[in-house]
């Protein structure tokens, strides 16, 4: 009798709560909600975290408004769910989320064996290592017997293990929850040793008291390509949020930013004017209007940009471009051409 | 013959009135006993004076950012500049007053349950149990009366804490009855149910469940539908939180004589009827202490929200401890929420005392 | 009475079946187990219908497999090359350790505690009050982290441990001890040993007997200390002792070999069992002001002193009203030790349904095992308390 009350209640409230995900495509799912979810971290300094406005800002989290600047011309429009480590994969296969940019690195398995799609990669990590200046460390073979600190991960900890063992280098894992306990196990000299995205080492020196006593090691042991995922299965979305970041490195390319995009409109460029939709019907080729493009790159910037305004050189991670640049320019970013 | 004359009574010995006698009596009674206060007082003196000195004394209190704190003393700055995170999330800064409106008329609410003879007591509890959670729910939602619509993505904080804890023992009280009447049915289907519920929530721990909630519920959901996010964790919470809630009504319902279920069943009242105006409204009185301390054990565990990435107070301190442009700060965090729950929960514990205390009917010394 | 009334009776009485009680209570237990059945059934096939959709692998075949990752402590072997399936029972025992010394420690100092709180001492028994009020008002996961970062704050770095002799150091990787290598024949004296824990209890009996017939009394206590250090010692001694130690030693970062008690450790059982002393604390104090006032004036009417007073007349009643509140701390202590995760210990969230779980994605097997696991803990803890309960329970006529 109990049991049929609960089960009565219950069933009134899922009906009441539980929206029913149309089985159309997620572009027109999003554009009758008029809203982008988006999967981010909660909270990783330059990719996303709060800022000081109580808005989420970051790397990850620029690359979720300018999905939602194409798609529904407005890149305030975008609903984030802070997703931890574990949740994130469940998250975008129930349709929680449209898409998930969450400091997420690209490998084999999760492209195809979790029902996911890698739209593309915003940012070239590699896991690397952090020790204290006074150890006198040089480099990562000479740490056998150290204990390390990690954050509780995906591939860090087997990229650790990997490398140590084809080293023939012992070591003693101390795996962490959050980065702020990880710093602290490093400060306190509970490690010797501190792992992690190197993106991540430097945005965590700066929380020491005394951020140069620590150096960052050379070595990186470990390709981290980190990008935006998608749902398999629906390639019209995976066609867009894998072309939007596309225009955002093309958009660097041709030397369009948010300020002078609207006058480039006017330029003579063939390349520019396809991008910004002023020739040819690119937009539409991908079920959205053609200034899909147009509205990335005024409202949230172009690659650079995002690069600079989140962990570039005026912010306190302080990361040079490095391989994130430009193939042009000495770094791997290639983006296929609009046309 | 002189008349007995009755000499003024002389005052009591100096050893029992006075500083002094109070000392010895309760400080330095015995050898063993000055030892133990000698050291009490070493210890108060030296945890206190260092941890006053960084809290108060050298403490910076006023400033915009970083450079404000030169880390002599606790950095308070830092909490001052992110309170508004703290206390409403994400929530847009021009709604505050919506979740303003809730703390006042929460405090509106609460005020004369803990006032000895307010007036329409009973009344009023009954509104803060039905009545309120609709009208706070619309105000925090949204989207109804020429309010903009507020996505609980946005929710976050001392607010979403709140949300949590409330909706957790408002929705956890009706299951906990049920289940609690379940465990003392005479169907044994229905008492072996409800046994095996209790205990399968109580032997679990909560990060657990809210893992499952979190991560396993779309999974055991027919393909397509989505819950919301704080929603999945609210039934994650509820569960659990009505196992407990079951026990703690059981106990009441034990402690009603077998004499008020004969005298129910004497006048013909069915099985409902004798439960819902004789033996509950007993039993639930009962249990108000018990009810209140489960919500402190709810309250503190709603910290662990922050593992399946809702914001409640605690996460947003993590988060706000992680951005760069505040170095040192998270003790200055850990111990700003620390006091926020201590404040709550020593409010609502010494609120169950003294309920405890007028419904004890005197059977102890 | 004729037959007639009797029938009369009957039709009078006999309700028709929707109004028999027993016929609306069989119906409804039917209506429940068909909707609880419908209810796991349609649970089950949406989560195979959605596992295979999403391509998400089930069974138990990762337990086979390789792990790959390293394990700060383990109280089994361990190393990368062992399987998930061992990471399970390398948590498991984490859990387990962490909760059986928690559970001791903060029974010790939880009755230390509540005895304070009902000293004559002003200022112990305010002490007593302000710890209990502070600890149990502060949610658990802050009172972890507190300790951890405390723990690591308080200790020297590994060149300048604190040692006793050359045998113990405590740093901050931890309490370094010495560890027994055992020699041929130490079998033996572990067998010296249960056969003196065997006459222990034989010499306990005898005692207790000859006590009831004689009224004289045996010094059981000293009598058993030197036959179970005595027998298995002498073994040991005509052995040749076969047992010898390993010492740690200062490496390149840290001290080498010995055995290690990590800071995570201390710092999880510091709170966990600051944390439930308090309750029990609380619990004690409400046992012993159970116990009537009579009890105590009768005892020293007899001519009892304050030590035998209290151990042998107010405690033992105490406990019958302590039990099984006390039950429910030892639960609400294991269960808690799953916050260990946010400082680092490897217990069986941190390790099993963590890493073990990011790793292979089986969340559906991996948190059923580990629910099951604290659910059997749970449930023996209860078998235990209750058994003992039912010991010190009031025997009535």
């Amino acid at each position: 009798m109990f049991q049929k009350t609960l089960g009565v209640i219950a069933a009134a409230g899922a009906v009441a709560i539980m929206s029913v995900a149309a089985n159309a495509g997620t572009l027109d799912d999003v554009k009758k909600k008029g809203m982008l979810s988006c999967g981010v971290s909660t909270g990783l300094p330059g990719f996303s975290l709060p800022d000081k406005t109580n808005k989420w800002s970051g790397l990850d989290v620029d690359v979720c408004r300018a999905v939602a600047a194409a798609v529904l011309g407005s890149a305030q429009k975008v609903k984030f769910t802070p997703l931890t480590a574990k949740e994130r994969f469940t998250a975008l296969q129930s349709g929680e989320i449209d898409i998930l940019s969450r400091n997420t690195t690209w490998t084999h398995t999760r492209d195809t064996s979790l029902g996911l799609n890698f739209a593309g990669v915003t940012y070239y990590d590699g896991q690397g290592f952090m020790v204290s200046k006074k150890l006198g460390v040089k480099s990562v073979k000479e740490l056998s017997g150290a204990a390390v600190c990690i954050q509780a991960g995906t591939t860090t900890e087997l990229n650790l293990a990997d490398y140590f063992r084809l080293h023939g280098l012992k070591y003693k894992s101390v795996v962490f929850d959050t980065s702020d306990q990880s710093i602290k196990g490093f400060e306190s000299g509970r490690c010797d040793v501190l792992t992690s995205d190197q993106s991540q080492l430097y945005a965590l020196r700066t929380k020491l008291a005394k951020p140069g006593n620590a150096i960052v090691l050379p070595e990186i042991i470990s390709k981290e390509p980190l990008g935006p995922v998608v749902r398999q299965g629906d390639d019209q979305w995976f066609n867009i949020v894998k072309w939007t970041i596309n225009a955002l490195i093309n958009a660097e390319e041709f030397g369009i930013t948010s300020k002078n995009a609207a006058s480039m409109k006017s330029s003579k460029n063939p390349g520019i004017q396809r991008l910004l939709g002023t020739k040819d019907d690119m937009g539409k080729k991908l079920g959205l209007s053609n200034d899909w493009a147009a509205n990335a790159i005024m409202q949230v910037g172009n690659y650079s940009e995002i690069f600079e305004r989140n962990v570039g050189k005026g912010t306190p991670l302080n990361i040079a471009r490095g391989v994130n640049a430009l193939w042009s320019q000495g770094g791997i970013l290639y983006a296929p051409p609009i046309r | 013959m002189n008349d007995f004359q009755r000499s003024p009574d002389l005052p009591p010995p100096a050893s029992t009135v006075g500083v002094v006698s109070w000392l010895r009596t309760n400080l330095f009674s015995s050898p063993a006993n000055t030892i133990l206060t000698l050291v009490g007082f070493y210890l108060v003196y030296s945890l206190l004076v260092p941890a006053l000195d960084w809290a108060i004394f050298s403490a910076s209190w006023v400033g915009e950012n970083k450079d404000a704190c030169d880390h002599k003393g606790a950095c308070w700055v830092f909490i001052g500049q992110r309170l508004d995170f703290f206390i409403y999330g994400f929530y847009p800064k021009a709604e505050y007053w919506r979740i303003n409106v809730i703390f006042v008329l929460l405090a509106l609410l609460i005020i004369p349950q803990m006032m000895e003879n307010a007036p329409h007591k009973v009344l009023l509890a009954w509104f803060f149990l039905i009545g309120f959670p609709i009208i706070a729910g619309t105000l925090l939602l949204g989207g109804v009366f020429g309010l903009p619509a507020v996505t609980t993505d946005k929710w976050g904080g001392l607010s979403l804490t709140l949300v949590i804890a409330f909706v957790g023992i408002v929705a956890a009280l009706p299951i906990g009855i049920l289940l609690a009447l379940g465990r003392r049915s005479d169907m044994p289907v229905i008492r072996l149910l409800c046994v095996a519920f209790i205990e399968l929530w109580r032997g679990v721990p909560l990060i657990s469940v809210l893992f499952m909630a979190s991560v396993m519920l779309p999974l055991f959901m027919p393909e397509g539908t989505n819950f919301d996010k704080l929603l999945r964790a609210l039934i994650g919470i509820t569960m659990f939180q009505s196992a407990y809630m079951a026990e703690v009504i059981r106990g009441g319902l034990q402690a009603i004589p077998r004499g008020q279920y004969e005298a129910a069943a004497a006048l013909g009242l069915g099985y409902w009827k004798s439960m819902g105006l004789i033996i509950l409204p007993q039993a639930l009185k009962i249990v108000i202490p018990g009810i209140v301390n489960t919500f402190i054990a709810l309250f503190k565990d709603t910290t662990l929200v922050l593992i399946i990435g809702l914001f409640d107070v605690l996460a947003t301190v993590q988060a706000a401890i992680v951005d760069p442009d505040w170095p040192e700060v998270s003790t200055e965090g850990f111990i700003f929420t620390a006091f926020v729950f201590w404040v709550f929960c020593f409010t609502m514990s010494r609120y169950s005392i003294a309920l405890e205390r007028k419904l004890e009917t005197g059977h102890k010394r | 009475m004729s037959d007639l009334a009797e029938k009369a009776d009957a039709a009078i009485t006999k309700p028709p079946p929707w109004n028999d009680p027993f016929i609306r209570s069989i119906f409804f237990q039917i209506v429940a187990i068909g909707l609880l059945g419908y209810f796991f059934y349609s649970a089950f096939e949406n989560t195979l219908s959605n596992m295979s959709k999403s391509g998400i692998s089930t069974g138990f075949a990762f337990l086979g497999r390789e792990a790959g990752f390293g394990i700060l402590m383990s109280l089994i072997e361990y190393d990368e090359t062992h399987t998930y399936g061992r990471t399970f029972f390398v948590g498991l025992l984490n859990t387990a350790i962490v909760a059986f010394c928690g559970i001791i420690l903060a029974t010790i100092l939880g009755f230390i505690i509540g005895i304070a709180r009902l000293s004559n001492n002003w200022l112990i028994s305010k002490l007593a009050g302000v710890y209990i009020e502070i600890v149990r008002n502060v949610p658990l996961l802050l009172q972890i982290i507190f300790w951890s970062v405390a723990v690591l704050q308080a200790l020297p770095g590994p060149r300048n441990s604190m040692q006793l002799g050359e045998s113990f150091f405590l740093n901050n990787r931890g309490l370094f001890l010495p560890e027994p290598i055992y020699g041929d024949g130490f079998g033996i004296v572990v067998i010296a040993f249960f056969i003196a824990v065997a006459g222990t209890i034989f010499l306990k009996r005898w005692a207790k007997q000859r006590q009831e017939q004689s009224g004289d009394q045996f010094p059981v206590f000293y009598a058993s200390i030197g036959m179970l250090i005595g027998l298995p010692g002498l073994v040991f001694l005509i052995l040749g002792m076969p047992l010898s130690w390993e010492y740690a030693k200062l490496g390149r970062f840290s001290l080498t070999g010995g055995t290690n008690i990590i800071p995570e450790f201390m710092a999880l059982l510091l709170a966990l069992t600051m944390y439930t002393a308090a309750f029990i604390a609380e619990i004690v104090r409400s046992g012993i002001q159970a116990v009537t006032h009579g009890q105590t004036e009768a005892a020293r009417a007899l001519g009892l002193r304050n030590g035998p007073t209290l151990r042998l007349v107010v405690i033992p009643q105490a406990m019958r009203v302590i039990i099984p509140p006390l039950t429910s701390q030892y639960l609400n202590l294991t269960k808690n030790s799953s916050l260990a995760t946010a400082i680092g210990y490897p217990d069986l969230v941190s390790v099993f349904a963590g890493t073990t779980l990011n790793q292979t994605g089986q969340a559906l097997e991996i948190i059923a095992m580990t629910m099951a696991v604290y659910l059997t803990f749970s449930l023996t803890i209860s078998a235990i308390m209750n058994w003992y309960n039912k010991r010190v329970a009031l025997v009535e006529r």
